[in-house]
């Protein structure tokens, strides 16, 4: 197995860790966690093929995972301010007890 | 014997005696010995300093006791006081609260420790005296900082005490407040200089007008107004007086601290004295010229020496703070870093652009430069100092005269 | 180099295995973050330092602070109260399908002819170069994360803020 593949391997072992926790657990906080590992994995993977593609130079893959890790900031902020929110409004964090769009 | 790289050849002396295959550890377990032992040895006499000076303040003569074991004629100032402290920390029992979760409880002084000592490594101590050189040393710094916070979190929520997680809760709120003034405060550097190496920040301050005017960064507007936030954050962000709300000794118990007793205790007392070490040794490598002589004539005293003198002096300062301020309220903590120093470091943010635009404006120009600079920050200072003591200035006392 | 790697990828998915698995929601949290600084540790790993440092500063400095502050606002009870498994179908679930998936991702990766040179340089890349690419040709991408992150910061706020009691009920 070349490193490029134990990178990959890597990173879609993390991928379904963050997979299985998001769909087994049914707390937001942790379903919301379990995405933010996969949005993690999804970057390893840039990394490792910046690393060992054609081009190191051009930085590519380090400059998309900078844009990811802001993203995935804001996407944290975001969805965390939502769980503090539906919690005010239902006393509930459990993802099937919100169900209804209505408020 | 050259003084100035006498460090690198007693490093590259013993270096020598091992074996080729060892030298690359050797070398690094060397740099972090010198780390552990100058800074461990700085502690300890920081705080007897803190002491004494303290007490000089406060017109007492502060701990002047402990000598030596079996010299007991020989007082020595007490300077062996921060040793008897030593040895009374390790020697008592260390209370672990039934409740408490033990592994947080007991990861947090550790990991508060090994991580406030991870700054040094990219502090440039002398002109060749650099633990480790690093491409973005200054966004290193601030990562190896970020622990802190998780430490003081797991300090608070593992010692399962209601009044360690509220103070826990408020120690955060105040860094993370202060984070953002403090990074903003060296942005400026990093746009003006263009580089995150620290060394070469030092290196952008060589040189002398008239061979006495150095050209320090605190001696230009944006660099002076830079400083002030710089200094005003970092006492925020080590937990220093006037900002000492997490563990207000005189008023609230301790703080996140109030189930730690013994060593653990000691730990994380090491890791505040390690952080503000650390944070002024960046102020001074980002501001004060790092290593360089404030005079040309003076660059015969080696670099190393002016550095731990600048850093020295930075200390004293921040205990002079300690003992003339009074402590803050949160909400005025908390006010103060949101509506007054992050305005201004962002104005300085801009005003560091405007000085970068303008290197070319010489002679009389250069005169309205400086006051084109001094007024971007000046007005707003003023403004906003306005703004945030309104209906809170002139205080009316009721019960003193 | 290789087991730097393994080492690092060991820690890694024993950190977050053992947070997806963890019934006490702030040891998730910390685990987490610990996962989070192993992710950084392979970017070292991998060369890109300035990236590496990034990762340690957003994730483990600011984003595991908001999901513990988010952790303490939301409980019920006490903090160390267990958070259970929802059901058994729902955890057998997630689990069949995340390994369906880690099959279809092993299989595409072991099955596909790696075109890499055996042993390349290692790679790094500067400061400078980072910042001149993202002032460069990525100014405008740049501009618009700015953008994204205010009105993250906005939203956030809007979103978490307490009504004032005076409020007229919607």
């Amino acid at each position: 197995m070349s490193p490029l593949q134990l990178c990959l391997v890597l990173s879609s072992l993390l991928f379904c860790v963050g997979l299985a926790g998001a769909l087994a657990r049914s707390n937001t906080i942790l379903v919301l966690l379990g995405i933010e590992l996969m949005l993690n994995a999804a970057n390893l993977n840039f990394i490792a093929f910046w690393r060992y593609g054609p081009q190191p130079a051009a930085g590519l893959g380090v400059i998309f995972v900078l844009f990811a890790i802001a993203v995935a900031a804001a996407e944290a902020a975001v969805g965390l301010a939502l769980v503090i929110a539906i919690h005010r409004h239902r006393k509930t964090v459990r993802l099937q007890d919100s169900t209804a769009l209505k408020g | 014997m050259n003084l100035e790289t006498l460090p690198l050849q007693v490093r590259d002396w013993i270096v020598g005696r091992f074996p080729d295959a060892l030298q690359w550890l050797v070398h690094h377990l060397l740099s972090i010995t010198a780390i552990l032992t100058v800074f461990g040895l700085f502690f300890a006499f920081t705080t007897i300093a803190e002491r004494k000076l303290l007490a000089r303040l406060q017109n007492r003569l502060g701990p002047n006791r402990s000598g030596l074991p079996w010299f007991r004629s020989l007082k020595l100032w007490g300077l062996t006081q921060p040793f008897a402290d030593a040895i009374k920390a390790i020697t008592k029992e260390d209370v672990v609260p039934a409740a408490a979760d033990k592994v947080l409880h007991f990861l947090a002084p550790v990991v508060i420790v090994a991580f406030s000592l991870l700054g040094f490594a990219v502090l440039p101590f002398g002109r060749h005296l650099i633990p480790v050189e690093l491409d973005a040393a200054i966004l290193y710094f601030f990562a190896a900082g970020t622990a802190t916070e998780l430490a003081i979190f797991m300090a608070g929520w593992g010692s399962r005490n209601k009044y360690s997680l509220l103070a826990a809760m408020r120690a955060l709120a105040q860094l993370i407040s202060y984070e953002l003034p403090l990074i903003l405060s060296v942005v400026p550097v990093v746009m003006i200089v263009g580089t995150l190496s620290t060394q070469e920040m030092v290196l952008a301050q060589g040189g002398w007008t008239w061979g006495v005017l150095p050209h320090w960064h605190v001696f230009t507007p944006w660099g002076f107004a830079g400083f002030l936030i710089f200094l005003v954050a970092a006492l925020a962000e080590s937990n220093r007086s006037p900002f000492d709300l997490p563990e207000a000794e005189s008023e609230i118990i301790a703080g996140h601290l109030t189930e730690y007793s013994g060593f653990k205790y000691a730990l994380f007392f090491m890791a505040e004295y390690f952080g503000l070490t650390a944070l002024s040794g960046l102020g001074v490598t980002l501001f004060l010229g790092g290593w360089q002589a404030p005079c040309a004539f003076l660059e015969f005293i080696p670099s190393w020496l002016w550095f731990m003198g600048k850093l020295a002096s930075m200390i004293v300062f921040f205990i002079w703070i300690r003992g003339t301020l009074l402590r803050l309220r949160i909400d005025q903590l908390t006010r103060l870093s949101w509506k007054f120093l992050v305005p201004l470091a962002l104005l300085n943010l801009g005003n560091a652009a405007f000085w970068a635009l303008t290197p070319g404006w010489t002679g009389p120009l250069a005169l309205a430069r400086w006051a084109v600079s001094a007024a971007i920050i000046i007005v707003p200072f003023f403004l906003l100092g306005r703004r945030l003591s309104a209906g809170y200035a002139p205080r009316t006392y009721r019960y003193a005269a | 180099m290789t087991l730097a790697l393994l080492l690092i990828g060991f820690l890694l998915l024993a950190a977050a295995g053992a947070a997806m698995l963890s019934r006490n929601l702030i040891h998730s949290a910390l685990l987490l973050t610990g996962a989070w600084a192993g992710i950084a540790g392979f970017y070292l790993w991998a060369g890109a330092e300035f990236v590496a440092f990034a990762q340690v500063l957003v994730y483990v400095g600011a984003v595991s602070m908001i999901v513990l502050f988010a952790v303490l606002l939301t409980r019920q009870g006490a903090t160390t109260a267990p958070v259970e498994f929802d059901s058994f179908r729902r955890a057998a679930a997630g689990i069949i399908t995340a390994g369906g998936v880690m099959g279809v991702l092993f299989g595409a990766i072991l099955g596909t002819p790696m075109d890499v040179t055996s042993a390349p340089p290692p790679a790094s890349i500067t400061v400078r170069q980072i910042g001149a690419q993202l002032m460069g040709p990525h100014a405008a991408a740049l501009l618009i994360v700015g953008v994204l992150l205010t009105v993250a910061l906005l939203g956030a706020i809007v979103i978490a803020a307490v009504d004032k009691p005076d409020d007229p009920a919607p």
